[in-house]
C-alpha cells in the first residue's frame, strides 16, 4: 500500500530506485567478469589434465593440437587402476588421511574448548602460541625432524623413518594448530551464557563439550575436518623426505617417483593419477558443502 | 525451597571492588529484586549466588548451608539469562529436560514435569520446536520452563526481560508474577528497570557502586527513601530536588526556596526538622504528583505559589508541567483541565505533607 502512494506522489523516486538498481547491475557485471577470469585460471589446468589423460603416449608426443583428443583412449586409467602399486599409494593415502583427521579432531576440539572456555594460567598465551606454531613452515622443520626420528630410532630401536605411520606423527603438527585455531574461533562465538546455563543445569566440562559445544559448533568441526583432510591428502614434502620404499609411499609422492623414470615422463599416467588423486577431496567437499556453508554463516544471525 | 543469606559478600577484580560488602537476608518464598544502574554490582551479586563467580570475601548461604565453595550444579539453583541461553540444537522439550536428563531422572517423571511446566507457561504446542523457530517472548518462556522443571531451591533471573520490546515486557512481567504465585520458589531477580522492580518484588534491594543503598517493600522505597539516590532512582518522572534552607519566620519554621518563596512547614514536619541547623544546605524533595494546580481551598500542608511554565507534556489522564525554580528544573503533574500551557503562568500548590528534606552534601534523607 505504501509503495503505491509513493509511486503516485513522487514519480522521481522511481528514477532514484532505478539508478540504485543500475549500480547493482554494474556491480554484478564486474563480479561476473572477475569470476570468469578466476574460473578460467583455475579450471584450465584440470581440463588440460583431463585431455592429456585421455591420450596415448604417442599422441601426447605428436605435434598435434594439444587441446584436442583425436584418438581418445582409457588405457591410462586402465593401466593405473589395475596396477597394484598405484592402488597401494591410494590406499596408503586414504589410511593416513583418515587417521590424521581422527587424531587431529581428537586433539584440537578438546584443546580449543579448553583454550576458549576454561580460564587457566597462561591460556591466552598458549592460544597465541598454537597459532604461531602453524606459521613455521615445514621446509624449516623437516631436517630437524628427520634427525629427531633417526635419533629416536637409534635409542629405542623403534623404526619410524621410511614407515607410512611416521606421517601420523608428522601431519598433525600441521593440522592440529590450525584446526585448534579454527575451533577456538568457533567456540568463542558461542555465547558465554550457553555454557553457564549448562553448568547450572549440572553438566560437567566434558558434558558441556560433548552435548552443547560440539553439536552447536558442528559446522566449524566440518570446516576443520575438510581442512585437515585436504592438508594430509595433498602433503608432499614430508612423505617425500620420510618415506622411500614404494610400499610405504602416499599418492602425491608415489606418482612422481614411480611414473617419472629418469628423464622419461609418463605424462598420460601422471595426469590420470593426479586427476584420480583429486577425486576424494572433491567428493568430500561436495558432501559436506552444505554444512560447510552453514558453518561460514553461523555467526551471522543471533540466537 | 530455601532462604538465601549474604554476609559481607565482597567481589574484587584485581584492583576494582565490584561488590563491597553486602548483607542480605532473603526469606523462603520471597521475591527479591536487585535494582540499580549498570555497574552497580547487581549482576555480579546474582552470579555469586549462582556460583558463576567466586566470592572474594564473605559468606553466601542457601537453605542455611554455606555454599561459598559449592559448584553451581550442587547449589540446586536455576537461572534465567537475559539472552535466554537456550541450547540451539535441542527442541524446547530437550532444552527443558537437559538438567533432568543429566541427573538421570526417570523418563516418565521428566515428561510429566515438562508437561506441567509447558501448561503453566502456555507453550504446550511449542515443545517440539527448535529455539530459532520461536519469538523472543516464547524463548523467554522456554528459559523459564527450563528453570521450573528443575524444581530448584532458588530461581535466579538476570535481566530476563531486557531483550523484549516494551509491550511484551509488560506482559511477561505479569507472567513471571503469576508463575511465582504458583510455584512460590525463592526468587532473586536482577533488573535496571525500576518499574519492573516495583511491580514484581516483595522487597526491592537498591544497589549503587557495589553497595546496598536501601532494602524495602516497593511502597517503603517510594514513600520513605533513605538516600537521594534511592529517591531519584525510584519513581518516574523522578523526584524533584530544589535547593533550600530552613528559616524561622514569625515564630514558625519555614522552608525557603527562593527570595520570594518560603513555605511554613506543617506542624508534624516542623517538629521533625526543628533540630537542623538553619545554615545547612538542604534539598527539598518533592515527587511530581505533589506539585499540582492550586485549588481555591487548600488542604492543610498545601502551599500555593505562582510560576511560569516552560514546557507542558499532555499525557491524557494528566499533564506533566516543567518550570524552573532557582535554576533547577521542576516537574509537576496537573489536571489536564487546569489550563497549563507552554510559556503560560499558572498558580501551583505543593503538598508539604509528602515532602522529603535531604542534606545536600551527604544525600541522606532527614
Amino acid at each position: 500500500m505504501t509503495t503505491v502512494t509513493v509511486d503516485k506522489a513522487t514519480p522521481t523516486r522511481k528514477v532514484k530506485y532505478g539508478s540504485m538498481s543500475r549500480d547493482r547491475t554494474w556491480a554484478l557485471r564486474w563480479s561476473y567478469f572477475f569470476l570468469v577470469i578466476f574460473a578460467i585460471f583455475s579450471l584450465t589446468p584440470p581440463i588440460y589434465m583431463l585431455i592429456t589423460s585421455l591420450k596415448s603416449s604417442a599422441e601426447i608426443s605428436a605435434a598435434t593440437n594439444p587441446w584436442w583428443v583425436f584418438h581418445p583412449t582409457l588405457e591410462n586409467y586402465v593401466g593405473l587402476l589395475t596396477s597394484n602399486q598405484f592402488l597401494r599409494f591410494f590406499w596408503n593415502s586414504a589410511i593416513v588421511s583418515i587417521f590424521v583427521v581422527t587424531i587431529t579432531m581428537l586433539i584440537s576440539v578438546p584443546a580449543a574448548f579448553a583454550l576458549a572456555r576454561m580460564r587457566f594460567w597462561g591460556s591466552a598465551v598458549l592460544a597465541t602460541g598454537v597459532f604461531l606454531t602453524y606459521l613455521i613452515p615445514e621446509t624449516l622443520l623437516f631436517i630437524p625432524l628427520f634427525k629427531m626420528f633417526a635419533v629416536i630410532g637409534d635409542w629405542t630401536g623403534i623404526q619410524l623413518i621410511n614407515r607410512w605411520y611416521v606421517l601420523l606423527i608428522l601431519y598433525p603438527t600441521l593440522t592440529v594448530p590450525f584446526c585448534t585455531w579454527i575451533m577456538i574461533g568457533y567456540f568463542a562465538s558461542i555465547p558465554k551464557e550457553l555454557d553457564e546455563a549448562a553448568i547450572i543445569d549440572g553438566a560437567s566440562w566434558i558434558q558441556t563439550l560433548t552435548r552443547i559445544f560440539i553439536p552447536v559448533a558442528f559446522p566449524g568441526i566440518i570446516a576443520a575436518t575438510i581442512f585437515a583432510f585436504t592438508v594430509s591428502w595433498a602433503q608432499f614434502l614430508y612423505p617425500l623426505v620420510f618415506t622411500t620404499s614404494t610400499d610405504q609411499l602416499v599418492m602425491p609422492v608415489g606418482i612422481i617417483t614411480s611414473l617419472i623414470k629418469g628423464d622419461v615422463f609418463n605424462w598420460g599416467q601422471i595426469m590420470t593419477g593426479a586427476l584420480l588423486g583429486a577425486a576424494p577431496p572433491l567428493i568430500i567437499y561436495a558432501f559436506l558443502m552444505d554444512y560447510y556453508i552453514a558453518g561460514l554463516t553461523a555467526g551471522a544471525t543471533k540466537g | 525451597m530455601a532462604d538465601v543469606t549474604l554476609r559481607k559478600v565482597v567481589k574484587r577484580y584485581d584492583e576494582v571492588e565490584a561488590v563491597r560488602g553486602i548483607d542480605l537476608d532473603i526469606a523462603d518464598h520471597e521475591f527479591v529484586v536487585l535494582v540499580g544502574p549498570s555497574g552497580c554490582g547487581k549482576s555480579t551479586t546474582l552470579r555469586m549466588i549462582a556460583g558463576l563467580e567466586d566470592i572474594s570475601d564473605g559468606d553466601i548461604m542457601i537453605g542455611g548451608d554455606i555454599v561459598n565453595d559449592v559448584p553451581p550444579k550442587d547449589r540446586d539453583i536455576a537461572m534465567v539469562f537475559q539472552n535466554y541461553a537456550l541450547y540451539p540444537h535441542m527442541t524446547v522439550a530437550e532444552n527443558m529436560s537437559f538438567g533432568l536428563r543429566l541427573k538421570r531422572y526417570p523418563k516418565a517423571e521428566i515428561k510429566s514435569r515438562i508437561d506441567e511446566a509447558a501448561r503453566m507457561l502456555d507453550i504446550v504446542e511449542l515443545v517440539d520446536r527448535k529455539p530459532k523457530q520461536l519469538s523472543g517472548g516464547q524463548r523467554q518462556r522456554v528459559a523459564m520452563g527450563r528453570a521450573i522443571v528443575r524444581n530448584p531451591k532458588v530461581f535466579l533471573f538476570d535481566e530476563p526481560l531486557s531483550n523484549l520490546d516494551a509491550k511484551l515486557r509488560v506482559q511477561m512481567r505479569i507472567e513471571i508474577k503469576k508463575v511465582h504465585q504458583k510455584v512460590r520458589t525463592t526468587t532473586v531477580y536482577v533488573t535496571h528497570d525500576q518499574v519492573e522492580a516495583m511491580t514484581l518484588a516483595d522487597r526491592v534491594v537498591v544497589m549503587n557502586h557495589g553497595r546496598i543503598e536501601q532494602i524495602g517493600t516497593p511502597n517503603e522505597l517510594y514513600h520513605k527513601p533513605a538516600t537521594k539516590f534511592v529517591a531519584s532512582f525510584i519513581g518516574s518522572p523522578a523526584m524533584n530536588f530544589i535547593p533550600c534552607r530552613l528559616e524561622d519566620l514569625a515564630g514558625k519554621l519555614h522552608i525557603r526556596l527562593t527570595d520570594r518563596i518560603a513555605f511554613p512547614l506543617p506542624p508534624a514536619r516542623a517538629a521533625r526538622y526543628q533540630g537542623i541547623p538553619r545554615t545547612d544546605k538542604l534539598l527539598l524533595g518533592l515527587r511530581p504528583e505533589h506539585i499540582t494546580e492550586a485549588r481555591p481551598h487548600l488542604a492543610s500542608g498545601m502551599e500555593a505559589f505562582d510560576t511560569v511554565l516552560d514546557v507542558t507534556e499532555p499525557m491524557g489522564m494528566e499533564t506533566l508541567i516543567y518550570f524552573t525554580l532557582e535554576g533547577s528544573q521542576v516537574c509537576g503533574r496537573v489536571n489536564p483541565n487546569a489550563g497549563a500551557q507552554d510559556g503560560a503562568p499558572l498558580r501551583l500548590a505543593v503538598d508539604l505533607n509528602n515532602m522529603h528534606l535531604l542534606n545536600e552534601v551527604t544525600g541522606v534523607v532527614l
